[in-house]
């Protein structure tokens, strides 16, 4: 089976405050980074994994974001996915 | 009445809970190692605070997925008492037993105090040795206890009552001030719609020997095991 690199990106959704954003925004502007308009802060998960194909590995990764990965109370995510190896290689 | 602590690699309040329903009750108290399925015939499971699995990913994330937990999950959907204290609050979020989340604190800092709350409802299996409106005193000690939810689940939760416990003054009002960590409408502990399943971020179980200066969280654990306490 194919190998796939999947690069994960979860960010909080628009609704919810990232107090942690904002202090790293107050942090740039002592900085002198006075333009900085906003800051947010996510989480960037690298999942290597195997499967029959692109359709099946994206079905997979949607799933493990669904129930582990991310809390869909407070987080949206999106799935960047490239082939590493294709069958019959070692990755 | 049958107690099960579950108790996850990283947990650190499993024995102050078992302390309290055990020595301070005398109820039968068995710790249920996380990788276990069996409750042992719990009446009632507590799901205690700590560091489960280090908070990995997300405080409670991981927790969700044990052997034990989904044990817990299945106990509660059978009807079945589950309380959750701070770290097992947020994994009944996390497993979806009770609704929102618990983000961290507005103020970024991990939080160890002592502060008030109200008790918003006395009907509950949970908090009926309470007098109504009581304001108590309970200890906070975490990072991530801002209760969020969304618009619609928030006005849902208030509309069904859901609310049990509030962070409030001294007075018993649930002011800006006295909100020690952000949480929307000044939410401290929430239960399910049937009323079986209770999260909270204060710590009862540390305020229920008066050694440890308070006995204001005792009346919830003799709330839940009155009919046991009075055939002693």
């Amino acid at each position: 089976m194919p190998t796939y690199q999947a690069q994960i990106y979860v960010t909080l959704r628009p609704s919810v405050l990232d107090p942690a954003g904002t202090a790293v925004q107050s942090g740039l502007h002592h900085m002198g980074f006075t333009g900085v308009e906003q800051v947010r802060i996510g989480k960037y998960i690298q999942v290597t994994l195997t499967a029959e194909d692109e359709a099946t590995a994206r079905q997979q990764l949607d799933h493990m974001c669904d129930q582990l990965l991310t809390n869909p109370v407070i987080e949206n995510y999106r799935v960047e996915l490239a082939i590493k190896a294709p069958a019959g290689t070692v990755a | 009445m049958n107690v099960s602590v579950i108790v996850f690699p990283g947990a650190n309040c499993d024995r102050d809970a078992a302390y309290v329903t055990r020595d301070l009750l005398g109820q039968p108290t068995q710790m249920i190692w996380h990788e276990d399925r069996d409750l042992k015939n719990a009446d009632l499971v507590i799901v205690p605070g700590g560091f489960s699995y280090g908070d990995y990913l997300r405080c409670g994330a991981i927790a969700r997925f044990s052997p034990a937990l989904q044990a817990t999950v299945e106990h509660a959907q059978r009807g079945g008492l589950v309380i959750g204290i701070c770290n097992g609050f947020q994994i009944l979020t996390e497993a979806g037993l009770l609704p929102g989340a618990l983000m961290r604190n507005r103020d970024l800092h991990f939080i160890c105090d002592r502060v008030p709350l109200r008790v918003e409802r006395t009907d509950l299996v949970w908090t009926q040795h309470y007098p109504d409106q009581a304001v108590i005193t309970v200890p906070i000690a975490h990072g991530e206890g801002c209760y969020y939810a969304d618009a619609d689940t928030l006005q849902a939760i208030e509309d069904h009552g859901q609310v049990v416990f509030r962070y409030c003054d001294a007075t018993g009002a649930p002011t800006p001030e006295s909100n020690p960590n952000g949480s929307l409408n000044n939410i401290a502990g929430i239960c399910n719609r049937q009323g079986n399943v209770l999260g909270m971020m204060p710590h009862p179980e540390r305020v229920s020997d008066p050694l440890l200066g308070g006995t204001d969280g005792l009346a919830l654990f003799q709330s839940v095991m009155s009919k046991q306490l009075q055939t002693i």
